[in-house]
């Protein structure tokens, strides 16, 4: 025994400092590197962005210290407002349907037919492309002129939409972009789970006469649930920080329609440059991000799915 | 042999392109020491579009000429205009030269003292060829380029200015005449319309902040002006109002459907499909309409003045030009550069191609470089009619473009049925304290 401890003793006492109970300093070149790349990725821009939302800030003018002012400035600035409403919108949609349209398509693409292979890798084509080149694409079919889903609706007979021309038609025509490139990855999340399910309960379920509909909502649905969980968890970060399909579709339009957070705080900082007052919504909307996620793993562990053992 | 001869000769020409060869007599002060800065090497910071791709591409001419060498970064416009305000404001530009949107940047390039003074280096006949004069810039590109002391802080090179394109097949089949007042092109645009053939009266930027370009020229005509003396934005006055009705009635009742969310892109692609029978919108969409591969339009559209408002007749103008960033170490060298860019040469290649329109008198003017350019005739009268009753269109202020955004904001709600007065008043609340903050600081 205390042959061991010698040496460690020897060691803190060479380097002349009084002995540590809590860690042999012989540790510490070794956390030291992944110390300072968190404090020079991560604590040190989240503090700077927090001193920076505390000054008027503008870019080319003197700073001065103003408190908490750039927050006070937020709840009256009705720009903001809408656009937190947007993001919640927004998200809420863009969480949804690629759920919904995702599972489905997993229970699809789980049954066994032909090519299921080939059609596989086609569906999840879209997640591959580029989001603002497919939002240029889409914003040339929104066209209610000249784009081509008026004139599909025309041969259905279904008189043209504005699409994301229109205020109230803004969100959900971006969303549908959205769930169109984002569906394909809730498609293989979901459908991870399902071939993780063991064939044990379904056979049983079989014998006992369970409807297809049964086994899918007393068997499969609760063990994908933990999958579902990561996808909504992905699809909602994703989702609100969203930018690109909506900046390069309507830049925020019409109107301000459609304007999110982010894309407010692109124009508050690099069109406006008024750097403090981005500061303060940087840090209101991450509070919100953090918010929602919390409240997601809160869900998650109410409903104990991931504790095999029944530790509460 | 020849070929290569005279294009050799215009290059060393340079600037002075007619003058100075002509004039080959002239003691040494006719021409500027071009080869004085050879070797430096320059780096120039220009905005994507006609004017900066075409300084980039005659770049080596410039290089032969003085023996510096360019090298340019051609980016997309909201993106350079980013970079140029986060690098000036570093103190340490990596660029020498700066390609400048007026209309968005002078007051807050001025107030922030990131130009160099060119004055000086205009009366030198070292640096300065004897053609490139303070006067030989129209009043508008003066207007942009000089300080309040009258400072020359950039060199004005291309100007835009608002025209009225109209489809001259669509105005003969419903005997429709070319309007001259917006009154008239009201009641013009309402006979052109027609929705159950996919026809439109008019088309024009609706889009939020987009959309004050075309706005403003409204408002000028019903003589609206931006700023009162005590430099108080006037946005909500009945000017404001009433031009706003016009916008609204034409944008509504005569344009296609979504035009809420139009660009200057939208429009276009309205226009240049035959669909819309008139756009109001900047000179340089001459190009793209007059070419057969992205066009069905090609030789039906004709070019017109902005018609007039009650109260007048302007074209909302916007520009840009080439200034040199203060904290640069080679600004002579920069200077050089700026003067090969707004030189008749380049001017002429400027207009020729259609890309935008020279602030230099003498280029206009000038009946050769008139005779080589490749748009319509009629173009080119527009051109020359516009720059004669330009007015700027945007005011000279530093939050351009929160004005924009507020402002355009209130303008495209109208557009889906809300009370010019009452949006108009509103976004002037909302605006008026940003306009001070900037002011003050």
């Amino acid at each position: 025994m205390s042959t061991i401890a010698e040496p460690a003793e020897v060691t803190a006492g060479a380097k002349g400092e009084p002995q540590r109970e809590w860690r042999p300093p012989s540790y510490w070149p070794f956390v030291l590197p992944a110390l300072i790349v968190v404090l020079a990725v991560i604590i040190f821009p989240w503090a700077y962005t927090i001193w920076m939302s505390l000054h008027e800030w503008k870019v080319g003018s003197p700073t001065t210290f103003v408190g908490l002012a750039n927050y006070i400035r937020l709840p009256s600035d009705a720009r903001f407002v809408e656009s937190v409403w947007h993001t919640l919108v927004y998200t809420a949609l863009s969480v949804a349907l690629p759920l919904l349209l995702g599972t489905l398509a997993a229970v699809v693409f789980h049954a066994k037919f032909p090519m299921r292979g080939f059609l596989r890798g086609l569906f999840i084509l879209p997640m591959m492309a580029t989001p603002v080149a497919i939002a240029l694409v889409w914003t040339m079919m929104f066209h209610p002129q000249l784009g081509i889903l008026n004139y599909l609706l025309s041969l259905i007979g279904l008189p043209p939409q504005l699409w994301v021309f229109h205020p109230a038609t803004v969100i959900p025509s971006l969303v549908m972009v959205e769930t169109w490139q984002w569906t394909p990855l809730v498609m293989l999340i979901v459908l991870g789970g399902l071939a993780a399910i063991p064939s044990e309960p379904y056979e049983s379920a079989l014998i006992d006469g369970a409807t297809r509909w049964q086994i899918f909502r007393y068997i499969s649905l609760p063990l994908i649930m933990p999958f579902l969980f990561i996808a909504s968890m992905i699809r909602m970060i994703d989702a609100v920080k969203s930018f690109d399909i909506i900046f390069a579709i309507t830049q925020g339009g019409p109107g301000s329609a459609s304007e999110t957070i982010n894309l407010y705080l692109y124009s508050v900082a690099f069109v406006y440059y008024d750097v403090g007052y981005a500061s303060a919504i940087v840090v209101v909307f991450f509070a919100l991000i953090v918010a929602l996620a919390g409240a997601l793993l809160h869900l998650r562990q109410r409903t104990h799915w991931n504790d095999a053992g029944g530790v509460a | 042999m020849k070929d290569t001869l005279v294009s050799r000769r215009a290059v060393l020409a340079g600037t002075a392109a007619a003058g100075a060869l002509g004039l080959s007599g002239f003691p040494a002060r006719a021409e500027p020491q071009w080869k004085k800065y050879a070797g430096t090497t320059i780096e120039a910071n220009l905005i994507k579009g006609p004017r900066g791709e075409l300084l980039q591409k005659y770049a080596s001419e410039f290089t032969d000429l003085t023996g510096i060498k360019v090298e340019s970064e051609v980016i997309p416009e909201q993106q350079q205009r980013q970079k140029a305000v986060i690098e000036l404001t570093s103190g340490k530009p990596s660029f020498d030269v700066i390609h400048v949107s007026y209309h968005v940047q002078k007051r807050q390039f001025e107030k922030a003292g990131w130009l160099a003074d060119l004055s000086g280096f205009m009366k030198d006949p070292n640096l300065t060829a004897p053609d490139l004069t303070v006067d030989d810039f129209s009043a508008g590109g003066l207007k942009f380029a000089q300080n309040e002391k009258g400072e020359m802080h950039s060199l004005p090179w291309s100007v835009d200015y608002f025209i009225l394109y109209w489809n001259k097949e669509l105005f003969a089949k419903k005997g429709v005449a070319l309007p001259k007042t917006f009154d008239e092109m009201a009641v013009a645009a309402e006979k052109l319309n027609d929705p159950a053939n996919g026809i439109y009266g008019f088309t024009g930027r609706g889009l939020r902040n987009a959309n004050m370009t075309l706005w403003t020229n409204f408002f000028l005509n019903y003589g609206g002006e931006f700023l009162d003396d005590k430099g108080n934005i006037l946005t909500d006055g009945p000017e404001a109002i009433e031009a706003t009705k016009m916008y609204q009635r034409l944008l509504t009742k005569t344009a296609p459907p979504g035009v809420a969310g139009f660009n200057w892109m939208e429009s276009m692609a309205s226009l240049t499909q035959g669909r819309a029978a008139m756009w109001i919108d900047g000179v340089g969409w001459a190009p793209p309409i007059e070419d057969p591969n992205a066009s069905r339009v090609v030789g039906k559209i004709g070019y017109a003045l902005v018609p007039a408002g009650p109260k007048g007749q302007y074209s909302a103008a916007y520009g840009d030009g080439v200034g040199i960033a203060q904290a640069s170490t080679k600004k002579e060298a920069a200077y050089l550069y700026c003067q090969w860019a707004v030189s008749k040469t380049m001017g002429a290649r400027l207009l020729q191609s259609g890309g935008g329109v020279p602030f230099r008198n003498s280029v206009l003017n000038d009946d050769a470089v008139r005779k080589g350019v490749k748009m319509p005739p009629e173009w080119l009268d527009s051109v020359i009619g516009s720059a004669k009753i330009s007015k700027l269109g945007l005011p000279v202020i530093v939050p351009v473009a929160e004005f924009r955004d507020i402002v355009g904001a209130a303008v495209t709600a109208t557009l889906s049925g809300a009370d010019p007065a009452t949006e108009l008043k509103k976004a002037h609340e909302q605006f008026r304290p940003i306009l001070e903050r900037s002011e003050k600081s």
